[in-house]
């Protein structure tokens, strides 16, 4: 493909010097940039205490403690917070498919009375910052209008408001619209059911929007912050990134250490696999190419 | 002919099928109990969503309005105070330093992180190699959880034994005190955001970068225009609405920064890093003041309804385009 940079000149002797020395300089700052620190935490957590605190660093550890992983994981509790955390986002993910897939789907396909109405009403909230909603919120899920209910340590606290998504919806609704009439004209005439069509018709050809909206779900659950910071009080029923920042004052450092690099690797193993659908997805939203 | 769409559809199985024109009576009937039978079926696959949206979204935005013109206790009955809320927090002298310290970490924010992922976007559009592991490399860290990116680069600020005064003072400058200093910890937040965040930034643009056509460079090139001519009038201007649109993104993302701070400095040093949300969370959680802290809520949401509002309406039109 034609870019910046003509073919010609880069085929060129300096051409393909000036190149070589672009392409050197650029790999050593992301190498410095994006993959030492990863090198530095993971080391880091392997050198003892004193080791870690010596002015200046030592670039290898002196000597090597691969026990703190274990020993990390069993002081800093991470069955419970990643037990949790897993709870937290596999929630927050199914709960969202099952609300705002129907719903997507009944304000593409149906188009109920009033349905534009209740579309605008969603998206409206698109324009409210999250971080403007986190005290009514919050007031809100100690006293569930109507139910009475706390939802103060529950996880309900993070799956349901997780759930009024209106990026969800909007992304949904806009791959739902896509698919032609004529299709589901021919299901309803075969004597199927709405629900049976979503089923059977609409979900296996959406696996696309599916992926892209799962994914999103349950990456927001896992580094989400504030809000869990909010809702969990108690230390037994904290995500890890709650737990991991209360327990930083009482830990040594290469165990903390060991326990941030543990936190990451869920997702980072996430991004490993799934990495076509998630950088699909970055553009899915806000731009279309 | 409509007779003939239904045609062009499988056949039904075991059912007869005529010609829907020749039977009008029925037909209207049918559609109208059809027209029925769908809203009952779209309002129930609402449901669900009508209460969370209405339990956590609508009621919230009407509630955190109410909010803040009352004093709340959670006893007694709310009491309406008008104004004294907004008054509070006017008398604040951090409310100020809050939007100052937030407003410089969006600007410092916007010129390192729209610059850097720009730059970063175009540079790797050139290079032919290794492109896998670029942008495998540039996306880890939003992969990251913030809390576990920002108690990294604590420690990696540390001006003792910390990497980033290590590294310095290896390629012979002087080391910084970063996030112990009121006049660098700011900044220096920025950098963590950049890193933590450039990765969508840069192959977002890089995805731009990809849609223009070959052949505006080749003509650019024919009719004499140097590298960076060809990067200021083809470039830039094709990926114009990207460019737009992830500035307002980043305005609203930025304006609401809290997790680097609260991590990092808690507000410190002398208030040099309190932002509004940290303030907010402060009236919020520390002194219990939910009145002020909805207040404050309110004020940030209008501050950030202009910029989302844009976003919005450039998204809006494009995608109708």
């Amino acid at each position: 493909m034609r870019t910046l940079v003509s073919p010609t000149q880069l085929r060129s002797g300096r051409g393909k010097a000036v190149y070589w020395t672009v392409f050197a300089v650029v790999m050593l700052l992301f190498l410095l940039a994006f993959v030492f620190p990863l090198y530095w935490a993971i080391t880091g957590a392997m050198k003892a205490p004193a080791e870690l605190v010596r002015t200046p660093p030592t670039m290898f550890p002196q000597q090597w403690h691969p026990e703190v992983w274990g020993e990390s994981w069993e002081r800093l509790n991470l069955l419970t917070y990643f037990g949790n955390t897993v709870f937290v986002a596999l929630g927050a993910w199914l709960i969202q498919l099952a609300v705002d897939v129907p719903a997507a789907y009944a304000l593409s396909k149906l188009r109920p009375v009033l349905g534009n109405k209740i579309l605008a009403l969603m998206l409206a909230t698109l324009m409210v910052p999250a971080s403007a909603l986190l005290v009514p919120t919050y007031v809100t899920i100690t006293d569930l209008p109507v139910l009475g209910v706390n939802l103060i340590n529950s996880p309900a606290a993070i799956w349901f408001p997780a759930a009024a998504n209106a990026f969800n919806i909007y992304l949904l609704k806009r791959f739902f619209d896509q698919i032609p009439g004529e299709l589901l004209e021919a299901a309803v005439l075969d004597g199927a059911g709405q629900i049976r069509i979503l089923w059977r018709i609409v979900l296996p050809i959406s696996k696309p929007i599916l992926a892209v909206v799962s994914i999103l779900a349950i990456v927001a659950a896992w580094k989400d912050f504030i809000w869990p910071l909010l809702v969990f009080p108690d230390p037994g029923k904290q995500t890890l990134s709650v737990a991991l920042q209360r327990m930083e004052i009482d830990m040594p450092l290469n165990i903390l250490l060991a326990g941030l690099v543990l936190a990451s690797i869920p997702m980072v193993l996430l991004f490993l696999f799934f990495q076509r659908h998630i950088l699909a997805g970055l553009t899915a939203g806000s731009v279309k190419g | 002919m409509p007779s003939l769409k239904s045609s062009e559809a499988p056949a039904p199985t075991g059912r007869p099928q005529w010609p829907v024109e020749a039977r009008p009576a029925v037909r209207a009937t049918t559609r109208l109990r059809r027209r029925i039978n769908d809203n009952l079926t779209a309002y129930g696959l609402l449901a669900a969503a009508l209460v969370v949206f209405a339990l956590f979204s609508w009621y919230p935005i009407v509630r955190g309005i109410l909010l803040s013109f009352q004093e709340v206790n959670f006893v007694d009955p709310p009491k309406w105070v008008g104004f004294d809320n907004f008054e509070r927090l006017f008398a604040d002298p951090l409310f100020a330093t809050a939007w100052l310290n937030t407003l410089e970490f969006t600007a410092v924010a916007l010129l390192l992180g729209f610059a850097v992922p720009f730059v970063t976007a175009v540079l790797l559009n050139e290079l032919r190699h290794a492109k896998a592991f670029f942008r495998v490399a540039v996306y880890l860290p939003v992969m990251l959880p913030p809390v576990v990116v920002a108690m990294l680069w604590k420690w990696i600020y540390n001006p003792g034994p910390g990497l980033a005064n290590a590294t310095l003072g290896a390629v012979g400058l002087p080391g910084g005190a970063w996030l112990d200093s009121s006049s660098t910890a700011m900044v220096s937040l920025v950098i963590v955001s950049t890193w933590a965040n450039m990765g969508s930034t840069t192959l977002i643009y890089l995805a731009a970068l990809q849609t223009i056509p070959g052949e505006l460079y080749e003509s650019a090139e024919l009719d004499g225009a140097g590298l960076f001519k060809r990067l200021w009038h083809v470039t830039i201007p094709q990926t114009k609405f990207v460019l737009m649109v992830l500035l307002l993104l980043q305005i609203v993302a930025t304006m609401q920064v809290f997790t680097e701070p609260y991590v990092m400095t808690g507000g410190g040093p002398e208030d040099s890093t309190v932002t509004v949300l940290l303030l907010l969370y402060r009236y919020a959680f520390t002194y219990n003041d939910f009145g002020s802290a909805s207040a404050m809520s309110l004020l940030l949401l209008i501050a950030l309804a202009i910029f989302s509002g844009a976003y919005l309406r450039l998204t809006r039109t494009r995608s109708e385009d």
